[in-house]
């Protein structure tokens, strides 16, 4: 029998649509926004991207780690180095950054994964503290309180601003992108296989162990380049910024409210981090307590968050990586064992 | 000889929950595996599928040793499992928790996986349920899935863990006709089941654990008809 199978919705043809026209608009903001609306958008742009990383970790791998901002530090590090010292122009560099930490990821992916559940996610935050204090000591970069990226001298305000701008655009596009054809792909179905059962994908034939790792090695990639890209644009960083638990927090609080294990989770959460910031933030720790106590109120009473809310109505999923079988076919074969006998054929006739 | 299970042992601390425990398995056969709760059955099938590593002794599967390997690897080598309490994907559609076992135990591309899912889905009546989570099936459907599943990684040898166990008398019977036409395909089998008479209708040869060692295997009736079985496994006096 040959399957027909159906990849898309009407509300994610739509999405595409509008992502592609919003992506256009976005690409020309520098010729009619406001600088501040810029840097708004990298700075959130490096929270997405952050986001989404976890949420490929936690969410479908189920690597509970808090110490992402180990690599999202090294990121920027390695990018600042590259500029300052290499002469590399910090644009270019912030790919070699990402590819820095992803290769960084391999060593520590040997230390963490002996570590399990609770303990993992103890373990990666001391290795990203251990990251933090190491980068302190060192004096080339400023030692404990940091350093300037001086790479960017001589280029005019408005280039800087510009250029960062759509490459903050351009990465939150492909990182977009490469999530979501990653889940549609076979190895796609193997990840969210892990999320929902490691025990059983395992016994389906998934290399859970080895698919783990990628999936670390490729969270730490986009981990990197979030903090290369937001230390560009910030154009300071020290170790305390750079490897500071509160980007794993607020990663966590986006994925919470979104949903975790869902591609539209991130992107969700992260509008609605992006809103809450910018009308509350003025209000300081109560701002930060506001925050917590919404996450723990969406994990206690709402635990698929945004994205579960609307992906429960079908067809209102705005990326989605089911794949749903076309069942006008008739079935090839009849399927005696589930349809009752009929009963003359239970009940013998009796001729009297 | 598709499966052979040397000398195996496993111990979980000082508790041991295999002893010694050797048998094997013809192509096309099907076994049943008997033995009161807590005997060790699902551990010995942990110990065939790789979930569990043994202590000592050995699993050669189609002639290869396969007591090393993890169960993945045993997956796509030919070992096809189902566990006792269902472990679906819960969040996939029943068609993605098929897609997934095709494309990764049985190794196939994703458009061969779709037909062959599609395919599996007909022959064990999930095909209504394909576009369903596979979390909100039912006790039987989601038992089905769990078949279903084992059958897609194209299985040589398909290990059931109480298939039956909790399904209603009508539902037990179609799931032994089920079962029926999976052996007449000639794939093999091991059954672990408390439902004595189901696993008569199909198995060829049984087997029965007691405290982690094997009391009894050989031809059906002969195995029910010994006085040791008949005294640990069903309480009687012979």
């Amino acid at each position: 029998m040959s399957a027909t199978v159906i990849r898309s919705t009407r509300a994610s043809q739509a999405t595409i649509g509008i992502g592609a026209a919003l992506c256009v608009v976005a690409a020309t903001l520098p010729f009619w926004g406001e600088s501040s609306w810029m840097r708004e958008f990298v700075e959130i742009a490096c929270y997405l991207i952050f986001a989404m990383m976890w949420n490929l970790l936690a969410g479908y791998g189920g690597m509970v780690s808090v110490g992402q901002q180990a690599f999202f530090g090294l990121g920027g590090y390695v990018m600042l180095s590259l500029g300052n010292f290499l002469g590399f122009n910090p644009f270019l560099a912030i790919p070699l950054a990402a590819l820095v930490s992803a290769l960084a990821a391999l060593p520590v992916s040997r230390l963490a994964f002996r570590l399990q559940g609770g303990y993992f996610s103890i373990g990666t935050w001391v290795i990203a503290e251990v990251f933090r204090l190491s980068i302190a000591n060192v004096s080339a970069v400023g030692g404990g309180s940091g350093t300037s990226l001086t790479a960017l001298r001589g280029i005019s305000r408005a280039t800087r601003e510009h250029t960062t701008y759509w490459v903050a655009l351009g990465c939150v596009v492909a990182a977009i992108a490469l999530v979501y054809l990653f889940l549609r792909s076979k190895q796609g179905l193997a990840l969210q296989a892990i999320r929902d059962s490691e025990v059983a994908a395992e016994s389906q034939g998934v290399g859970v162990a080895r698919m783990k790792l990628a999936v670390y090695v490729v969270a730490a990639f986009g981990c990197g380049m979030a903090g290369a890209l937001y230390f560009v644009s910030n154009l300071r960083i020290s170790p305390d910024a750079a490897f500071g638990m509160n980007w794993t927090a607020f990663a966590i609080f986006i994925v919470m409210i979104g949903g975790i294990g869902r591609i539209e989770g991130p992107l969700i959460g992260a509008v609605v981090f992006w809103a809450l910031n910018k009308f509350f933030s003025d209000y300081g720790t109560w701002y930060q307590m506001g925050l917590g106590l919404l996450a723990i109120a969406m994990t206690l009473f709402f635990r698929e968050g945004l994205g579960g809310f609307l992906q429960r109505r079908p067809g209102f999923e705005m990326l989605p990586t089911r794949r749903i079988l076309k069942l006008d076919v008739q079935p090839a074969t009849p399927v005696p064992a589930h349809t009752p006998a009929a009963p003359s054929q239970l009940m013998p006739k009796v001729s009297l | 000889m598709l499966l052979r299970v040397d000398n195996v042992s496993k111990s979980y601390g000082t508790l041991k929950v295999t002893r010694d425990v050797s048998f094997s398995v013809e192509e096309g056969q099907t076994l049943g595996i008997l033995g009161p709760n807590g005997a060790g059955k699902t551990t010995l099938f942990n110990l065939i599928s790789g979930d569990v590593r043994v202590d000592a002794g050995s699993v050669t599967f189609a002639g290869q040793d396969v007591s090393a390997l993890r169960p993945h690897q045993r997956c796509r080598a030919g070992i096809g499992r189902s566990y006792q309490v269902p472990h679906p994907f819960g969040n996939m559609t029943v068609f993605e928790n098929l897609v997934t076992a095709a494309c990764f135990g049985a190794r196939l591309s994703e458009r061969q996986a779709w037909d062959t899912a599609a395919e599996i889905l007909d022959k064990t009546g999930l095909l209504p349920h394909a576009n369903k989570p596979a979390g909100s099936l039912t006790l039987l459907n989601r038992k089905r899935l769990e078949l279903a599943r084992a059958l897609a990684t194209k299985p040589k040898l398909l290990l059931l863990d109480e298939i039956a166990g909790g399904l209603t008398e009508h539902e037990a019977a179609e799931l032994v006709a089920e079962l029926k036409r999976i052996k007449a395909e000639g794939t093999t089998m091991i059954w672990i089941e408390h439902v004595v008479h189901a696993l008569m209708s199909i198995a060829d040869r049984l087997l029965v654990i007691n405290f982690g060692e094997k009391l009894a295997e050989g031809e059906p009736e002969a195995v029910m008809g010994n006085p040791d079985v008949r005294r640990v496994y069903m309480g009687l006096e012979a």
